[in-house]
């Protein structure tokens, strides 16, 4: 197998995966399927990896996966391509509203295993879909799915993923899409699971007028520790591209964002723009923030800032001198904060999903 | 009734309340004006509880209870309500949710049934009325993006709400518009009556004309330094403080 990625890596200067490197994994145990969420559209089941229960039409069954070789220097897809058995090929056509579609992957395993699913979304010209991603788990188990998307002109991917994966599992989630001229790729990823996780997005703005906006929330506690890696390649001229991450941080929790924007030579009138937000809720989580510009064209307009602080000692003073206590004084906080790193999603079934997920993440320990 | 007996506070080093004795009967009116630097502030923070004051000597009874040893939040079930001279903005914290979170926290502490939306919104939507405000205040984050105006009538639809029995009002800075010294005296004096009473901290005598007030008591060097009738803030206004003390 390609050997993992270690700290002396740039890009990996934050995450270590030794921990991941020192399990074994067997055989990827038979998976029961899990309970469904409550979804009006359709819903594709991802159980160990496998497509469990395929998708209904309009859309196709997705099924369609074929074996695929890797060239670039990604080694985590390397190894996804190594082992991929599974993944879900959607493709909208041109012209079609593909509406909202959940894919729900679980993994769950008595034993150690991975999965390494691999999955294809392609947008035909003006083609849109709202794909929300719920990824759950129990046990111990290495999620390393590779997602490649592909946006053909004026189309409209509203990607969601609310990682709740188990605490004792690994998530590596690589997304690649190249967005054509007029299409736009809306990312959100709610990073509330997993004791590591590394979500990395590589997003290419290939035509013009197109865009990216990459937001992600970290929720993370106890010795929990998320990555969120984005790197935006503006390729042609008049593209616009945002990145924000908002992170509430407890306990020894370690969160990380490192955002990247690259503006190729000829990329004039390029919008960029990245923020990163953290709220440490005690004196021993911490946050790394690595912003990366790198241009090479000459009118562009790029902008990055970063806070990192702790809960507002006058705005709590406030609250309480209303009469409220101070644990829900500060729960109120937090949530105010969460809310707003939630503002991004506007799809209501998603944001239901989100603020649901939030409400459980302080209740349970 | 709200009892200050030697009341010694200090941040960090500097003591600021050098001894305060000061008596406020249930029912009326105390307005308390003096120079910059006299603990004006710091008074109205001791009193709510804020952090970083540290009382040295001395107790504050209200209605009998030594209120130095209760939370703010316990403070304010008490019926103490602090009017912020600069409210605090909360992003993403809706006013209406903030409104209900405090009067339901408040109605708990005090034995009192929680209103459920409907009922909040009803009692929420007469107060506002009341104070001519427009309704889409409740739907609005908390104090986020207000103007001056608008965050005094906040303070004062708050007030409103949570119906207390002492109001501690920090009005020491002398850059509050005329609108919001009618505003929070509005507010007050609505309130006014033989359950209620209230503490005006001011620079100027301009609020004083708003809120007329039972006493005047005059705060410098961390003590109270004259006590009088309504007529002692003409006079301070006439001869300033420096003329006041020496008197």
């Amino acid at each position: 197998m390609t050997a993992l990625p270690t700290k002396k890596l740039e890009a990996w200067r934050y995450t270590d995966l030794r921990a991941l490197e020192r399990l074994s994994f067997g055989a990827v145990p038979a998976a029961a399927l899990p309970a469904l969420p409550e979804f009006a559209g359709p819903i594709v089941v991802f159980a160990n990896g496998r497509m469990s229960a395929p998708l209904a039409a309009p859309l196709g069954d997705g099924r369609e996966f074929a074996p695929v070789q890797e060239h670039g220097p990604q080694s985590l897809a390397h190894i996804n391509a190594e082992q991929a058995q599974d993944g879900l090929s959607l493709s909208v056509p041109a012209g079609i509203d593909g509406g909202a579609l959940l894919m729900l992957s679980h993994n769950a395993g008595e034993t150690p295993f991975a999965a390494h699913p691999r999955h294809r979304v392609t947008l035909g010209d003006n083609a849109r879909l709202t794909l929300i991603e719920l990824v759950k788990g129990e046990g111990v188990y290495w999620h390393n799915p590779v997602a490649d998307i592909a946006l053909h002109g004026g189309a409209v991917l509203t990607h969601i993923r609310l990682q709740q994966e188990s605490t004792a599992a690994f998530n590596t989630t690589l997304i690649r899409a190249n967005v054509a001229a007029g299409a736009a790729y809306e990312h959100f990823t709610a990073t509330i699971g997993a004791k590591l996780s590394r979500t990395e997005l590589h997003v290419s703005l290939l035509g013009e007028g197109a865009r990216a906006d990459l937001n992600a929330a970290q929720l993370l506690r106890g010795e929990q520790h998320g990555d969120f890696t984005a790197v935006v390649r503006h390729a042609a001229p008049n593209c616009a591209s945002r990145q924000t991450v908002k992170s509430v941080l407890a306990d020894d929790a370690h969160g990380v964002f490192q955002g990247r924007i690259e503006v190729a030579k000829g990329a004039q009138k390029t919008d960029g723009y990245q923020m990163s937000r953290a709220l440490l809720l005690s004196e021993r989580a911490t946050m790394d923030i690595k912003p990366e510009l790198e241009i090479f064209a000459d009118d562009v307009k790029c902008s990055h800032g970063a806070t990192i602080g702790a809960l507002d000692a006058e705005q709590l003073f406030y609250l309480r001198s209303r009469g409220i206590n101070e644990p829900e004084a500060r729960a109120m906080l937090i949530h105010a904060f969460l809310e707003e790193a939630f503002a991004p999603v506007t799809d209501e079934a998603a944001h239901k999903l989100l603020i649901e997920a939030i409400g459980t993440w302080w209740t349970t320990p | 009734m709200l009892e200050i007996k030697n009341l010694r506070a200090r941040i960090g080093e500097k003591e600021i309340l050098k001894g305060i004795d000061l008596t406020v009967p249930t029912g009326e009116i105390h307005a308390i004006m003096g120079p910059n630097g006299a603990g004006k502030s710091t008074l109205s923070y001791v009193l709510s509880g804020r952090d970083g004051y540290e009382v040295t000597e001395g107790e504050v009874l209200y209605n009998g209870v030594n209120i130095l040893e209760l939370a703010p939040e316990d403070r304010a079930a008490a019926g103490m309500f602090l009017a912020f001279q600069y409210p605090v903005e909360l992003p993403g914290v809706g006013n209406a949710n903030f409104l209900r979170t405090a009067l339901n926290a408040v109605r708990r502490k005090r034995g009192e049934p929680e209103l459920d939306a409907v009922a909040f919104l009803k009692s929420a939507r007469a107060a506002i009325k009341s104070l001519q405000m427009n309704e889409d205040f409740l739907k609005r984050n908390v104090n986020v993006g207000f103007s001056g105006g608008e965050k005094k009538r906040n303070e004062m639809l708050q007030m409103a709400l949570l119906k207390p029995g002492l109001a501690i009002l920090d009005e020491t800075d002398s850059g509050l518009d005329i609108d919001a010294l009618r505003i929070v005296s509005e507010g007050v004096n609505a309130l006014r009556g033989p359950s209620f009473s209230a503490l005006v901290i001011t620079h100027y005598q301009r609020l004083l004309d708003h809120i007329v007030p039972d006493m005047v008591h005059v705060l410098a060097g961390g003590r109270i330094v004259r006590s009088g009738p309504k007529e002692l803030a003409l006079e301070l206004e006439a001869r300033g403080y420096a003329g006041v003390e020496a008197a």
